[in-house]
């Protein structure tokens, strides 16, 4: 009967129409279906990858270093099949299955870009480094201010609340240092120093009064608080085998926090095994009407609907996504009037790192294994241009103690040699940088005319590379670094470039940026498409400028305010 | 019973023969004149050798030493699953070159060299092979012997015994304390 047809086709879209379509499941995307869920909207997330739930999805999260077939290491071929991903910081027997495998997800680099990915429920949420300090005002006005970017659309004071917001639900812990570079959030209590970084701090804040080692604002549960335990997280037991997922909880990740809380709204979907191929626009309407996705075991293409959407896909896969929705209205991607998505791509700068040894200390030591490490905030061409590059760097540093005396013993071999092989060494010192980048038009991605991927879909071809700008800083960073270290007693310091391509900074942002002006811009200060207010961009491809301050807290709490944003445009029918 | 006897009996046990009873019954000389002629497969003898390598540079003393930890085992599945074609080359060469060492050096094969014989030996060739890798240019191959002596060192310390034993390990510390007295003799951590 024809009737019949009519009837279920009604209710085939039905099933497919949500108020919220949500791409990406990772630390934007968690956080997108959290708060939207909260406000009531029936929210479908999308993930490319498979399913991982808290706890049972961590095979190896309680294994001891001798349950490794090979302890740790990947067998030779599997780094040979694998060149990409393995060198990912982390990458490892315990960590494997949370990244992807190079062959499967193929693009093309124009330029050398090494593209780190973990397509899964929880996405690379589950293997970030966790780093939560707050950006400044400086990194939100410097790039307008010097010249080396656009201005950001919103200033510090607006994001400062939702930065809270993030905070106290996310779990951060750090110390309340009160630097005007590196503002305060709100932190659960800090990690201890170790007495080499308590000795060196203030001897480092003796030497430079503008310079402060302070202890890592992390996302660890230091001391949960009644928020973390309604989400079913404990504290964090020191174990510092985060990336395996955590059996308590104990670092934030979408798997852990924000998805089983948008869950028990009874507002979720999550559909994994969904690469999107689109968001589908309505000329009529003027605005998105769904998502076109591929299913990627049955390679069926679904479209799903929905009054808003939020593309978190990561950076760069947010890029693609939009390049590859074309429609009459938007020939060359959805709200690319100025021809500028895909560009102005840019990424922190990771290549510097300063290492010494540090005499004495040899009746001191540590219990448990720390899970942050400490952090010093930028110095560099905050309250003018005092340096020869433009832009910042922060650095993370410690000490430890090496695990070993050999030369306690006289012969390298044997019982003696033993012996002192279970004695702890002496203590080291390192320090590597965070650093900015400039945004820059010809730092882009783009669609491959010809290759595709296994489900049809452009691959990104890849156009970024560094500047001299970033040869300066780099060089500033390691004579600072080791003239820092030297002032304050640390011995035999060595500097090191490691000549990393950009991408395996796993920082890549932009491309989809935040500004004032739709001539110069492709988003605006609520992170939605200036031509397509129902498209909110609010992972790293909305990026301005890169700053120094890590970003994943950032993206939290842009996702948090849009969120709140269109739930509210959404009442008002505005959207 | 005499030795051929027993072992016949346990190959019995067992139900076949005793790969490697030939070495036993000889003295060793017939198949450690085979050492590293397996090649990646490695010979139960070549896995006794290197078992016996790894004892050497970390011996039982108050706590178990590295063949408690099947270090040969180790090293097996270590140079054939994850090293590159050349530095499986160099271990393998390096297995025949060590027992050439043993001939040369105490006239006699590794296996059947006294502990202090063959402590002796590794204590020349590590010699050897720091003075080769701080002469090395960057390109050239690692000594054999450094590999053996690394190999150990990994193995032995990420093993259960290594880590637990010799060294203290915690799997949940609960904890971080950041600065605590360290009494002279106490352990490292494992991890």
């Amino acid at each position: 009967m024809p009737g019949d047809t009519i009837n279920i086709n009604n209710r085939a879209k039905d099933q497919h129409s949500f108020d919220a379509i949500v791409i990406g499941s990772g630390i934007s995307g968690g956080w997108a279906a959290k708060e939207l869920c909260e406000h009531g909207l029936k929210t479908l997330i999308l993930e490319r990858g498979r399913n991982v739930v808290h706890l049972k999805d961590y095979p190896t999260a309680t294994m001891n270093p001798w349950d490794f077939p090979h302890r740790g290491e990947m067998t030779r071929k599997f780094v040979d099949e694998n060149p990409l991903i393995t060198q990912a910081a982390g990458f490892d027997e315990g960590t494997a299955h949370f990244f992807i495998r190079d062959n499967d997800h193929p693009y093309v680099q124009e330029k050398p870009f090494e593209w780190i990915r973990g397509y899964q429920v929880g996405g690379k949420s589950l293997i970030w480094g966790r780093a939560c300090p707050r950006w400044s005002h400086f990194e939100f006005t410097s790039p307008a201010r010097y010249g080396y970017g656009i201005e950001w659309p919103i200033t510090y004071d607006e994001i400062a609340p939702w930065y809270s917001h993030a905070e106290r639900f996310a779990g951060i812990c750090g110390n309340k240092d009160g630097l005007e570079a590196m503002p305060d959030g709100e932190y659960l209590p800090p990690f201890d120093f170790n007495c080499v970084e308590t000795d060196f701090r203030y001897k480092l804040h003796h030497k430079y009064k503008d310079r402060f080692m302070v202890q890592g604002r992390w996302a660890q549960l230091t001391k949960p608080g009644e928020i973390h335990l309604q989400q079913g997280r404990a504290r964090c037991e020191a174990r510092d085998l985060c990336m395996r997922g955590c059996p308590f909880g104990g670092y934030f990740s979408s798997v852990s926090s924000t998805l089983p809380w948008a869950i028990k709204t009874g507002n979720l979907t999550i559909r994994p095994f969904s690469v999107v191929h689109s968001i589908i626009y309505d000329d009529k309407t003027g605005k998105a009407s769904g998502v076109r996705i591929i299913d990627t075991n049955t390679h069926e293409t679904i479209e799903y609907y929905a009054k808003i959407i939020f593309a978190n896909a990561s950076a760069l896969n947010t890029n693609l996504i939009l390049l590859n929705s074309t429609s009459q209205r938007f020939p060359n991607g959805l709200g690319n009037d100025n021809g500028l998505l895909g560009k102005y791509v840019c990424f922190q700068n990771y290549r510097g790192s300063v290492n010494g040894a540090v005499e004495g200390f040899q009746d001191k030591y540590y219990f448990g294994r720390r899970t942050a490490e400490c952090m010093m905030a930028n110095f560099r061409n905050l309250h003018k241009q005092d340096t020869d590059f433009v832009g910042g760097y922060m650095s993370f540093m410690g000490a430890w103690r090496e695990r070993g005396a050999p030369e306690q013993s006289e012969e390298q071999i044997g019982a003696s040699f033993k012996e002192a092989m279970t004695e702890p060494g002496g203590w080291h010192m390192y320090m590597y940088m965070q650093a900015e980048t400039i945004p820059k038009e010809i730092n882009q991605v783009s669609l491959s005319k010809d290759k595709k991927d296994q489900w049809g879909i452009p691959l990104l071809v890849m156009n970024v590379g560094y500047d001299d700008n970033d040869e300066r800083l780099l060089k500033d960073f390691l004579t600072q670094g080791s003239e820092m270290f030297d002032s304050c007693g640390v011995k035999n310091i060595t500097q090191h470039d490691n000549h990393w391509a950009p991408g395996r900074d796993i920082h890549e942002m932009g491309g989809c940026r935040m500004g004032k002006d739709p001539a110069t811009s492709l988003l605006n200060k609520w992170n939605q498409l200036h031509h397509c207010k129902n498209v909110f961009v609010t992972d790293g491809a909305c990026m301005a400028s890169t700053g120094y301050g890590s970003p994943s807290i950032l993206y939290m709490a842009f996702t948090a305010r849009a969120a709140n944003h269109a739930v509210e445009e959404l009442k008002q029918g505005n959207l | 019973m005499n030795r051929r006897e027993a072992l016949s009996s346990v190959a019995l046990l067992l139900g076949g023969t005793i790969v490697g009873a030939e070495a036993f019954l000889s003295g060793c000389t017939n198949t450690d004149k085979n050492i590293g002629a397996a090649g990646l497969n490695f010979s139960p003898n070549d896995i006794s050798f290197l078992d016996e390598v790894g004892e050497t540079i970390i011996p039982t003393t108050s706590t178990p030493g590295a063949k408690a930890t099947q270090i040969g085992e180790f090293m097996q599945r270590i140079v054939a699953d994850c090293y590159e074609p050349r530095d499986q080359q160099v271990f393998l060469d390096g297995m025949k070159k060590l027992e050439e060492a043993s001939r040369k050096k105490n006239g006699k094969s590794f296996l059947s060299a006294s502990a202090q014989e063959r402590h002796d030996l590794l204590v020349d060739l590590d010699k050897e092979q720091k003075e080769y890798m701080s002469k090395k240019k960057p390109e050239d191959p690692s000594h054999y012997f450094r590999l053996m002596k690394e190999l150990t060192l990994w193995g032995y310390f990420t093993s259960e015994i290594g880590a637990t034993k010799a060294l203290r390990y915690i799997a949940v510390p609960g904890k971080y304390e950041g600065c605590i007295p360290y009494t002279k003799g106490d352990r490292a951590w494992a991890t």
